[in-house]
């Protein structure tokens, strides 16, 4: 019965997701709230924390629009493309050493191939729409995508050639056998990808398909209720794929920082610590919520922790040479994994809050003449390193800082010429042409 | 050129047609139901890919005959309608309707009334300012600053509120001066605002004036020469910051503008830039006149001497004051009647806005948003 | 307090220290401006333009160099005594002599109301003086274009332009007189602004402008019946009408 477990895996994902990417939106907006000097969703239970269920049961109850002039076959199906290959990439991704749906040895190249299909929901859904917003928002987004994804993909077989497999699990242990994540060994790969990531999953400042004070919602603008649900559902799941990736990629997976350094052990400790930390916070709001309802809901999700933390404790706790100390690096790992998944999703949030929205031919410019030129510099930088570690037997460490030196002073000219290209003035420079004269 | 603008029935109506070069030209149908096009108004661009080849304002949609009204209506009864026209800054439409009218009597308001006229109009600005750069810089992506410009807003909200009671549509002052004395901390409150005031414009700046994504997406964008803006008929920030330095609070002087110290900031290149840096100084050169004008508020009436029932003589007046937006002109006839035998309100948005075609024109769909912000239009006032 | 400037305004003197003092102030619009094309407000030059940042400050600043002539101190805090109410009254200044003398007869009347000078000028002629206003006088801006409704008088439209010269810190007010049916020639030409505003023009009062590039209704819809700011416009005909269209019933007003 080889096929249970994934089986089972797969079942559990497919049906946590929508819950996990609800609770991604009340995160974010808790977030954005918190650098807005407000507090956001506070209504629907403590904190707000039932908020994604009552939108979920908001979309799913609301009337099911279809423009007259659709075409209603595509439009109806196009969000089902974007949902379902954003779920698919999930399957090769290795949460933690155990749970992982299959393990293919062509892992990372299955995950690209399939999540980048999903630009088809969106061009489709967008042409189907039959309204301009829609149309160049969909417009954009192949645009923008067919752009990034050429740099992301870079940045990948930079970390791919540290790494010497495409299979996910591989790339991790790669990182456990040489005890440095590839963040350090390839750090431009890592910026370069975090930058397509941004872009590729439509985020700020990279929004351009749904730039909302352009485009209305850009390709979604036509979409209602559980339709548009779902494209909401597939930008989020997207957000984990790629946060994901780069965990597996550059973060060391589901590594434990400095995993291999036996004295440091005790950070082992942290995880249990940090969930016993959220329930003691939630125990100790909980009395102070407005409704009975509320405080039982709170004292609820501070048990759940409680239950989390004892979860993380057990194998720690068990005996050595027992069933549950050996599930330790599997609970751990996925711990670990979703961590910095989560970590990498806050960055996305950071920026989106922070910057305003690059236009169009900016966000070309910035991927065709700098990202790309760079990503391509970066992986033969990598490649020199690798060369004279392995051909020339220099040690690794110098090697590897060579070429990152080399991929930094041609980002430093290609971000030199790419100055002057952006700005063309007519006069002079001239900073403080601005105010003030009495 | 008109006929060609014919849309089928919803917004985004596809309708494509064929150019000079064989390429498609698309027509966009903006607003008047859109996220950025700050109210009601409506543009049909023509569209070449994302390129703008050519636009038209529709506007209209908020028409409620503000001018037609107050032929109706006495003199008093007309001033809180003009808190409607531009309703982000309503005390400084008051203001200038109630100064029109006290010319058009040959009355003047008393200093005090003019001082704490000058406080409050000054304030108003701020707000006016800050409430555009909020809405400016969302428009440009930037989801932030918003929050940080309500909160300050805000504060002069509450300052309003305790004066008059209103924080929106204030209907703050009187023909002849003010209906309210200040009320006691009407000072204090101020001096608290401005003296933090300054730290927060730092803020704002901060996080947009040296952003790169900021300055590409504002810089070179809707360019207009100082000849086109005087041409254009443009007034307040944005023809200051074509760099022409005029500004009615200096040139013309009214209220108790005369008594204080402050530049005009202008800007040099014209573009959407400059108007963001003309506007933030000038947020900071408000500030400066509230500090001066609090420190010495005169004593004495605050109403001047107009009759109960006002009858101006015949004849006709026109006035205006710097707004926020620009120059807001009123222009009253008399007939020797209680009530205005016409009134002309001289909209700043409504002018401003007459240039958004020719500063669209070569840039891409984004830069309209981008120029539509900054030429910080109220469709309240554009249609009246 | 604006507009005090203009009616002792008759300072010619004022005009004719003007050339000395000008330079500076008429250079403004364009002396900071990054574009060289300066020209509008009085003489074009603007040759000091790229060190605008230095001192011009004190120099561009058109505003005052004209206020001091005006006597009536403006907005002091002590108001000056109020006597006679304000009424319309001749005027005869340097300005009008200017216009007179250009256009004789054109230029029909002229009025200081409320220290604001008038000039009725005849409507056929309106472009021309438009233009002589723009270049000669340099009356760069048009502030406003609106018209007033007289129905008893023969001509029962005024056309109101009012002027605004930033190099004199000057403002003047065109009036022309206009019958019902009567084209008037449209002054796009002269201020491109003015398109809106006779649109609005067109729109409220039905004042047709001849040569306007583009004359359809501003604010109201295309298909509205009726011009709104006309004092004989009845609102409840419109209504009336709405009604019995859209609903079929008659209307209750």
């Amino acid at each position: 019965m080889p096929y249970v477990l994934p089986v089972l895996f797969a079942l559990v994902i497919v049906a946590l997701l929508p819950l996990v990417a609800g609770y991604i939106v009340l995160v974010e907006r808790k977030v954005m709230a918190d650098m807005q000097v407000r507090l956001g969703p506070m209504r629907v239970g403590p904190h707000g924390l039932l908020q994604p269920i009552a939108d979920a049961v908001k979309l799913l109850l609301k009337e099911d629009i279809i423009p007259e002039s659709a075409d209603r076959l595509v439009f109806w199906g196009a969000p089902l493309i974007s949902v379902t290959t954003a779920m698919v990439a999930l399957a090769a991704l290795p949460i933690g050493p155990f749970f992982q749906i299959a393990e293919l040895n062509i892992g990372l190249l299955f995950i690209l191939g399939v999540s980048s299909l999903g630009i088809f929901g969106i061009v489709l859904g967008g042409w189907a729409s039959n309204s301009h917003y829609s149309l160049l928002g969909a417009l954009r987004s192949a645009a923008q995508l067919v752009s990034y994804e050429t740099s992301a993909g870079m940045a990948i077989v930079g970390a791919l050639l540290l790494a010497g497999t495409l299979s996910t699990r591989g790339i991790v242990q790669a990182q456990a056998q040489t005890e440095v994540w590839f963040i350090f060994a390839a750090p431009v790969g890592f910026f370069i990808y975090l930058v397509a990531s941004i872009a590729e999953t439509n985020r700020a400042p990279f929004d351009m398909p749904e730039a909302e004070s352009e485009l209305v919602a850009g390709y979604m603008t036509e979409y209602s209720g559980f339709r548009w649900a779902l494209y909401f559902l597939a930008e989020y799941t997207n957000m984990i794929v790629v946060a994901s990736i780069a965990t597996t990629l550059f973060l060391g997976g589901w590594l434990r920082p400095f995993a291999s350094t036996s004295y440091l052990d005790f950070l082992d400790w942290l995880p249990p610590l940090l969930m016993a930390g959220v329930a003691g916070y939630c125990f100790w709001r909980a009395p102070k919520q407005p409704v009975a309802v509320q405080k039982m809901f709170m004292a609820a999700v501070g048990l759940l922790c409680i239950v989390l933390a004892l979860v993380l404790i057990m194998p720690m706790a068990a005996p050595r040479d027992s069933f549950l100390a050996s599930s330790k690096a599997g609970i751990h790992g996925a711990f670990w994994f979703l961590f910095k998944v989560g970590a990498y999703i806050y960055v996305f949030m950071w920026l989106r809050f922070t910057f305003p929205r690059y236009r169009f031919d900016q966000l070309m410019r910035l991927g065709w003449q700098f990202l790309v030129p760079l990503s391509i510099v970066n992986v033969m930088g990598i490649g020199v390193g690798l060369a004279l570690h392995r051909q020339l037997n220099w040690p690794a460490a110098p090697a590897l800082i060579l070429g990152i030196v080399l991929t930094l002073v041609a980002g430093a000219y290609l971000l030199a010429t790419g100055e002057k290209h952006e700005h063309p003035r007519v006069g002079e420079e001239e900073e403080e042409e601005t105010p003030v004269n009495a | 050129m008109a006929e060609r603008y014919n849309f089928g029935a919803g917004a985004g109506g596809v309708n494509v047609e064929t150019t000079v070069l064989g390429a498609d030209e698309i027509i966009l149908n903006m607003g008047p139901q859109h996220p950025s096009t700050h109210g009601v108004l409506r543009v049909k661009l023509r569209l070449d890919g994302e390129k703008v080849v050519g636009s038209e304002c529709v506007i209209g949609y908020l028409h409620r005959g503000v001018e037609k009204i107050a032929e109706h209506r006495s003199y008093q009864q007309f001033a809180p309608y003009v808190d409607r026209m531009d309703y982000v800054a309503a005390v400084s439409n008051g203001l200038g309707y109630c100064e029109t009218v006290e010319k058009l009597l040959g009355a003047e308001a008393p200093p005090r009334a003019r001082v704490i006229r000058t406080i409050l109009t000054e304030l108003q600005r701020i707000a006016s300012h800050l409430f555009w750069l909020g809405t400016h810089a969302l428009d440009i992506g930037a989801l932030t600053p918003l929050f940080y410009c309500l909160r300050e807003r805000e504060e002069i909200l509450k300052i309003f509120e305790k004066y008059c009671g209103a924080r929106l549509t204030t209907h703050a002052f009187r023909i002849g001066g003010l209906q309210y004395e200040a009320y006691d901390e009407l000072e204090k409150d101020t001096e608290r605002f401005c003296k933090d005031f300054d730290r927060r414009v730092d803020e704002y700046e901060s996080l947009l004036t040296e952003n790169r994504i900021w300055v590409g997406r504002t810089k070179g964008i809707g360019v207009l020469t100082a000849d086109a803006a005087i041409a254009m008929g443009v007034t307040g920030p944005v023809l200051r910051a074509s760099g022409v330095q005029w500004d009615i609070r200096k040139s013309m002087p009214y209220a108790a503008y005369d008594q204080y110290e402050f530049s005009i900031p202008t800007g040099k290149n014209g573009d959407t830039y400059d108007r963001y840096l003309v506007r933030l100084e000038e947020m900071r050169q408000s500030r400066k006149i509230c500090l001066q004008a609090i420190e010495n508020i005169p004593a004495g009436p605050i109403l001047g001497k107009v009759g109960k029932v006002l009858k101006p003589p015949p004849g006709e007046v026109y006035h205006s004051i710097e707004a926020p937006k620009g120059e807001l002109g009123y222009y009253i006839v008399s007939d020797g009647t209680t009530q205005p035998y016409r009134v002309r309100i001289r909209p700043p948005s409504l002018i401003n806005l007459e240039a958004l075609d020719q500063m669209i024109r070569g840039h891409l769909v984004a830069d309209v948003v981008a120029v539509i912000g900054t030429l910080d239009i109220v469709l309240g006032e554009v249609d009246r | 307090m604006t507009n005090d400037s203009e009616e002792k305004q008759p300072p010619r003197p004022a005009e004719a220290e003007k050339p000395a003092g000008t330079p500076a102030p008429s250079a403004s619009p364009s002396a900071s401006g990054g574009t060289p094309s300066g020209e509008t407000p009085g003489k074009p030059a603007a040759p000091s333009a790229p060190v605008a940042a230095a001192k011009p400050p004190a120099a561009i600043t058109p505003p005052k160099p004209a206020a001091p002539a005006a006597p009536a101190k403006p907005p002091g805090p002590p108001p000056p005594p109020k006597e006679a109410p304000p009424k319309p009254a001749p005027l005869d200044n340097d300005l009008v002599k200017r216009y007179k003398a250009r256009f004789g007869g054109a230029v029909v009347e002229a009025l200081l109301d409320r220290k604001q000078a008038i000039l009725v000028i005849a409507a056929d002629r309106l472009l021309e003086i438009a233009r002589y206003s723009r270049d000669e006088e340099h009356f760069d801006l048009l502030v406003d274009l609106t018209a007033v409704d007289w129905p008893k008088r023969e001509k029962r439209f005024d056309l109101v332009l009012n002027l605004y010269s930033f190099s004199k810190n000057e403002r003047v007010r065109l009036k022309a007189l206009v019958a019902e049916n009567e084209p008037v020639p449209s002054v796009e030409s002269v201020w491109p602004t003015a398109n809106w505003l006779e649109r609005e023009v067109y729109d409220m009062f039905g004042i047709v402008f001849e040569g306007h590039s583009n004359l359809k209704r501003l604010l109201l819809p295309e298909e509205w019946q009726g011009h709104p700011l006309r004092k004989d416009y009845d609102i409840l005909q419109q209504d009336e009408a709405w009604v019995r269209e859209n609903l079929g019933i008659e209307s209750g007003q």
